[in-house]
């Protein structure tokens, strides 16, 4: 069986840019896919490729096996959650969710609308206009719109920015839970790489119209291919050649013997983060390294003499970035 | 504060009071009075203009002319909505085409009206024109009839019904048409299941504005209708002029204000009014 969607050298461009350049990926079916990258990466024209909102250039996008390129989105069996959601201010609830089910003309309207409801805990809201629900509930109408369509793979835009903070955590877990559970392919456009890690199971990070790696949350953010993707998984020290990341880096008071991996420091500032501390120490050869310390352990103090120390796994060795 | 709302909605509400309420009084003063014997209006006050419009004449007159206002409006709308469609999705051209829109404006109406009659007549240009290519050889009946004056009010109110529906139609979040199409909704289904409803306060707004005028049309009835097509503003511009009868073209004046209030009326309390 083909996968269930397969870009195959996929480039788009517009008059002014190239907005994604000969990407190529796969993903299996049930899984739940991540591509990230900073504003202008081109992960979401990606996306549009995939939903059929944009043509691309060159390339092929194989849904099941199929080109489905020059198919208008009306034809494709995909949907997507859209970033501002999108629902039908004139249609309540109920009515934005049988949406597509009444284009595809589809049996037991009223009992797949119902499944679906209870599916993302919105049973007795169905009768509100999306001015009447809150952006949480909003979200989920709009994921259950899509859902209801049972698609071939559902693509997420930027699903948890428009939620707060806190919401957006508990969104977040609820949404993989409802991945497994449904088993349809997801995948999730965002540039919050903590939430392509927690979510994905597969990852693309993208950096300028291309892919600069494809793997495994682990893999990327442990063996990241170049600096650029180190930096953007998380804060690296580079120390020349090699980085190491601050909650790899151990800082202590006692007097080890120096070496490669462990050097003189002395404190230089200190911030309190709530759950831990970021300390940053500056080496005997004038670098600055940032150290995470648990919050359970004696505060240190600025100028104070001290160790910091780390293991050769967790170096990093990549080239520096050339310009 | 308040003194300050106070005196700055002075100029507004003198202007309103002179040039609305105390012209408005004087319609319902010289409504109650009766024709002179030269014109103009005396004494005595009574309701007898109003009694005198229950003659069916009138009535049928009435009916005509919202039977017109009503299938001008609905042209109007046909060709509106589409064209305010196709300016709200040209882009950057799209102030070019709205003052193109508004372009007739800076003509006389009365000039424009004139242009229609020299195309449209027995010599005119269409007819002519059409004769010469051997296309027909008797000049079509193009003028002095009720399609010559539906033709003129779109012609003249098609504006009024553009600006508003293109107003909400600009305001229209694209991403709800890319989410109709993603649900498996072809360009028409979309088109007829979300840009029209969304669009509907304009075309409701649009409708409002082109019936209201055309209702109370006079210039384009007596011009493009030849007399043969009776308006009921023909009725009391007559009134006013040769009939010299200004108390019952008053009167008559009134009621059809009047009827325009009590509908905007009924609209408003049957939740219209949510659409504007």
């Amino acid at each position: 069986m083909p996968p269930v969607l397969e870009l195959r050298s996929v480039s788009k461009h517009f008059p002014t840019h190239v907005a994604v350049r000969d990407v190529s990926l796969t993903i299996d079916r049930g899984k739940l896919f991540a591509l990230l990258g900073p504003s202008g990466c081109g992960k979401t024209t990606t996306l549009r490729m995939v939903a059929g909102f944009e043509i691309p250039t060159s390339g092929q996008v194989l849904l099941n096996g199929s080109d489905i390129a020059p198919l208008p989105p009306y034809e494709r069996n995909v949907t997507t959650v859209f970033q501002n959601y999108a629902l039908f201010p004139h249609l309540t609830a109920k009515q934005n969710i049988e949406f597509g089910l009444r284009r595809k003309g589809a049996p037991d309207l009223d009992q797949k609308v119902a499944q679906v409801l209870d599916l993302v805990q919105m049973k007795g809201k169905e009768e509100r206009k999306p001015a009447r629900l809150s952006g949480g509930e909003k979200q989920r109408i709009a994921l259950a719109r899509a859902l209801v369509l049972e698609p071939d793979v559902l693509l997420l835009d930027e699903p948890l920015s428009a939620l707060d903070p806190k919401l957006r955590k508990q969104v977040r877990s609820e949404l993989k839970a409802l991945q497994r559970r449904v088993g349809i392919t997801f995948i999730i456009v965002t540039h919050d790489q903590e939430e392509a890690m927690m979510l994905a199971d597969e990852v693309a990070l993208m950096h300028k119209g291309v892919i600069a790696q494809l793997g495994t949350p682990e893999d990327i953010y442990l063996r990241p291919a170049n600096r650029f993707v180190a930096n953007f998984l998380g804060a690296v020290n580079w120390l020349g050649e090699f980085g190491v990341r601050p909650e790899a880096i151990r800082i202590t008071r006692d007097l080890l013997p120096t070496g490669d991996r462990c050097r003189p420091a002395s404190v230089e500032t200190v911030m309190f983060l709530g759950n831990s501390f970021h300390v940053q120490a500056k080496l005997s050869d004038g670098r600055s390294v940032v150290t995470e310390v648990s919050r359970l352990e004696k505060p240190f103090a600025p100028a104070e003499r001290v160790r910091v120390w780390w293991n050769q796994e967790d170096e990093i060795h990549l080239p520096p970035e050339s310009a | 504060m308040n003194r300050l709302r106070f005196w700055t909605l002075v100029p507004a509400r003198a202007l309103n009071f002179l040039f609305f309420l105390v012209p408005m009084g004087i319609v319902v003063l010289y409504s109650l009075m009766t024709r002179g014997p030269y014109g103009g209006q005396a004494p005595p006050f009574n309701l007898d203009n109003y009694v005198r419009l229950a003659d069916p004449l009138y009535l049928t007159i009435l009916l005509r002319s919202f039977w017109i206002a009503g299938i001008s409006t609905f042209f109007a709308m046909l060709l509106g909505f589409p064209l305010a469609l196709f300016i709200a999705n040209s882009g950057k051209s799209r102030s070019m085409y709205l003052n193109l829109v508004m372009l007739p404006f800076w003509t006389s109406f009365l000039v424009r009206t004139y242009a229609w009659m020299f195309l449209l007549r027995d010599t005119g240009l269409i007819n002519s024109g059409l004769m010469a290519l051997g296309v027909i050889r008797e000049p079509l009946p193009m003028l002095y009839n009720d399609a010559a004056v539906v033709l003129g009010l779109v012609y003249g109110y098609l504006p009024f019904m553009v600006l508003p529906i293109y107003s909400t139609l600009e305001k229209l979040d694209p991403s709800l048409l890319e989410a109709a199409a993603d649900l498996g909704a072809t360009p028409w289904v979309s088109l007829w299941r979300v840009t029209v409803p969304l669009a509907l306060p304009g075309i409701v707004a649009g409708s409002i504005l082109v019936f209201i005028p055309c209702l109370g049309a006079y210039l384009t009835p007596d011009l493009l209708g030849g007399g043969k097509s009776v308006m009921i503003g023909n009725v009391v511009q007559n009134q006013f002029t040769t009939a010299r009868d200004w108390p019952f073209g008053a009167s008559l004046s009134l009621v059809l204000t009047g009827l325009v209030m009590v509908l905007l009326w009924l609209f408003v309390r049957k939740g219209g009014d949510k659409y504007l």
